[in-house]
């Protein structure tokens, strides 16, 4: 296939698995917010939120202060915030439309139609209690768009690079949630997490719908480093680390060609690696150090993704 | 303006519905104004979601509107789509052999049929392509005729569109559409299916490709996501299950075209390109196109790849070289022409010039290499100042326009705003040569959508209908 046409599915996929991550993200901020707070645990809880997307200096040059309205005014509906729910449903459809006689006419009317209906909310009508409904609507036409890309599109390379950009951004993702959460949540790197916690902690799991999973998993209190563990190394957890790089490294495999030898080694060599740790090693040399090499092999997976089959060579 | 003489499509003088809209006609008065307020609602919003859309230039840029669908089908019995089938074919042919022509002998010039200056100074003809040989000596492998109906009812070629001619895709979406709003009315009339055309496409540019070549790999080259037609662009592509490329997807290397894939370089061997002349190629015509690819000149006069429609076909579709075309179907099929030319004042000439100033007011003036309707005056409908300024302009360059006498275009019966009323119509069949001349029964119909309007262009507010042409 044309590598601009994979380009486009790539980043149609990676745009809206990224606006279903803010809005998960945004989404758990609002629920905690319902719940006793100090004012500075509350800003904190926010300003977190920026910092998972890399978005804090572009929101302080907009904002003079952290509020509950300021944030979900950025990072919904800003249009200089390259990464606020609105651009990323806006690139997902530019994308889309771009490559749209590849994609079957359902997924492309699906995605075309998301973005026609974002265009009608408002800030308003997020701010009582419209915000909650809102993010669910995005979690379900993200649901639905990648429904109808699995149930409608042939199982060539299309979909695979659709896939790809799926992964990649939900491991991407879910690693900055982690790292974020766990380090608001444990500042100085204590394991113990005491029942004030409990709140916390749970809220991180909902984030990426491991609440129930936990449970299921564990059957225990939950403790930060069982957290850490499913969202880091438990395959069959559908958004942890693990998990994505297996599909990245079974989908980048369906598609190698004369040039990509290496970077398919490293997607192998970080699969592996995710499924033989060992969480006890990783919170021993610390989980933040983990997660930042992690989310660098990981944009380095996507550059390497892009230079073997994206980007035109002339 | 208003005409008052012009062909009702439905109804004759007397009022009276013609037979083969009788069953239609009968249908639609059982049928409630809300239905079809509801139904006319359902098919903008599946347009939308389906995003069948333009964009349109200038202000408002980067916006895309729907083009507005119409729900009362065009119905043209098979008798009279038999005699504008032959006629097209006829002019089609001829057109392509004028093309072939010009490019190699000039023996129509040589003839005096033409002025040469006539077709050798014009923009449209391209030096670079005189002795070229193409594939079965084809050039316009596509072409959109634009026909109307006026006075009593008698068909008349208004132009031909030999470069890039589009709408094909609002033709078949049309056609899904009202099958699925209307799906009983279907029951009542045999009309002619359309969505071979896709497949009817595909082996007419297979079997245009460079010879020698078994298995030709066709793409279709658009100029992006931005252009006004990129929704027929992708969609064809997609009907046809070939790839759609931009200009920076494709490169050429001695003398072979070949486009960039996630496996490596892939050979071209025919593009149908929706894009001019002028953006091909960055080093043979505009340096500034960003559109294009280098060296593909050279590769298509090296024979290694077709282009659809061929570099220089607009030689035979401009304004001043419309007058010929009946000229061209006796000189080279010794024919007399089935479908008939609009009288037309070519304003060069100075007897024709001084006609036209003295009729401005009744006559239609158009730009010679304009298109979609934008720098024509339309006489009638002008205020008196639009004319004066239309003359000061005329006068200056004559050499540029022709002018038409206003025809009173036929008119269909049209849901506007105001409920039912007749609306005025062309007709875009599209004609396909390449083994054989072949095409699809109909074409778009395009109807002006505002009372007593004569610019059924998408640009200047007009609207589409499903075209019906009924089975004998």
């Amino acid at each position: 296939m044309l590598s601009r046409t994979a380009d486009h599915l790539y980043w149609m996929a990676r745009y809206m698995e990224r606006a279903e991550n803010i809005a998960r993200i945004l989404d758990v901020n609002l629920r905690m917010s319902m719940m006793p707070q100090s004012a500075v645990q509350e800003e904190q809880a926010w300003g977190a939120t920026l910092r998972i997307m890399g978005l804090e200096g572009a929101f302080h040059q907009r904002y003079a202060e952290i509020s509950p309205e300021a944030v979900l005014e950025f990072m919904v509906f800003n249009s200089e915030n390259p990464s606020s729910v609105r651009n990323c449903l806006r690139a997902a459809r530019e994308n889309a439309h771009a490559v749209r006689g590849t994609l079957t006419s359902e997924l492309w009317e699906t995605t075309n139609g998301t973005w026609l209906k974002m265009r009608d909310f408002t800030p308003e009508m997020l701010a009582d209690a419209g915000a909650g409904e809102f993010f669910e609507w995005v979690k379900y036409r993200s649901h639905l768009s990648r429904g109808v890309t699995i149930g409608t599109m042939l199982q060539d390379e299309s979909l695979r690079f659709i896939r790809l950009g799926t992964f990649l951004e939900r491991a991407d993702n879910t690693a900055r949630i982690l790292d974020v959460k766990y380090q608001l949540l444990l500042p100085a790197g204590e394991v113990e997490g005491g029942a004030a916690d409990y709140y916390q902690w749970s809220a991180l799991l909902r984030s990426v719908s491991a609440f129930e999973v936990y449970r299921k998993v564990y059957r225990d209190l939950i403790t930060p480093a069982r957290v850490a563990e499913l969202l880091l190394l438990r395959v069959d957890m559908p958004r942890s680390i693990a998990r994505c790089m297996k599909e990245v490294y079974a989908n980048l495999r369906e598609v190698v060609n004369d040039q990509s030898a290496e970077t398919e080694r490293r997607a192998g060599e970080l699969e592996a690696q995710l499924r033989f740790g060992r969480i006890d090693d990783i919170v021993r040399d610390g989980l933040h150090n983990y997660v930042v090499r992690l989310l660098g092999r990981v944009q380095d997976l996507g550059d390497r993704i892009a230079d073997d089959f994206l980007v035109p060579v002339s | 303006m208003t005409i008052k003489q012009f062909y009702n499509e439905m109804t004759d003088e007397a009022g009276r519905v013609r037979p083969h809209y009788a069953a239609y006609a009968s249908w639609l008065s059982e049928m409630p104004e809300e239905r079809l307020v509801q139904k006319r609602a359902e098919a903008d919003a599946l347009f939308h979601r389906h995003g069948i859309t333009f964009a349109v230039y200038g202000e408002n840029a980067g916006i895309e509107r729907l083009i507005p669908f119409d729900i009362i089908p065009r119905i043209i019995p098979a008798d009279e789509w038999q005699t504008l089938a032959a006629g097209l074919r006829q002019r089609v042919k001829a057109l392509n052999l004028f093309i072939r022509d010009i490019y190699h002998e000039q023996d129509i010039l040589r003839a005096g049929h033409i002025p040469a200056e006539q077709v050798l100074n014009n923009a449209q003809y391209r030096k670079v392509m005189q002795g070229v040989d193409v594939a079965r000596d084809l050039y316009a492998h596509i072409a959109g005729v634009d026909i109307v109906r006026a006075g009593k009812g008698e068909y008349y070629v208004l132009e031909d569109n030999l470069r890039v001619p589009s709408g094909v895709s609002y033709m078949l979406e049309n056609r899904k559409m009202m099958m699925r709003l209307f799906p009983r009315v279907f029951s009542r009339y045999r009309v002619a299916p359309v969505d071979r055309y896709p497949d009817m496409l595909l082996n007419t540019l297979r079997s245009v490709a460079p010879t020698g070549v078994v298995d030709p790999t066709v793409v279709v080259m658009t100029p992006g996501a931005y252009n006004s037609a990129y929704f027929e662009h992708a969609f064809l592509a997609q009907q046809m299950g070939v790839e759609l490329v931009e200009g920076q997807d494709m490169f050429v290397q001695d003398e072979q075209v070949f486009m960039r894939t996630t496996r490596g370089p892939q050979r071209v061997d025919v593009i149908y390109r929706r894009i001019d002349d002028d953006f091909l190629d960055p080093t043979a015509f505009r340096k500034d196109s960003v559109l294009g690819v280098p060296g593909l000149l050279q590769a298509y006069r090296a024979g290694r790849v077709t282009l659809s429609n061929a570099i220089g076909s607009g030689v035979a579709d401009d304004k001043s070289i419309y007058p010929y075309v009946p000229e061209m179907i006796r000189f080279y099929l010794g024919e007399e022409p089935i479908l008939h030319n609009v009288p037309t004042y070519m304003c060069r000439k100075p007897d024709d010039l001084s006609y036209v100033l003295d009729h401005l007011a009744e006559l239609v003036v158009k730009e010679v290499h304009g298109a979609g309707g934008y720098g024509m005056l339309v006489g009638p409908a002008a205020s008196k100042a639009e004319v004066e300024a239309f003359r000061a302009i005329l006068v200056a360059h004559p050499e540029r326009y022709i002018a038409q006498p206003t025809l009173a275009l036929s008119a269909c019966p049209t849901f506007v705003d105001a409920g039912i009323a007749p609306r005025h119509i062309d007709l875009r069949p599209f004609v396909l040569s390449g083994e054989e001349v072949q095409l699809i029964p109909g074409g778009l119909t395009r109807v002006a959508l505002r009372e007593g309007s004569l610019v059924v262009n998408s640009s200047q507010g007009g609207g589409t209908k499903d075209t019906w042409v009924l089975e004998a």
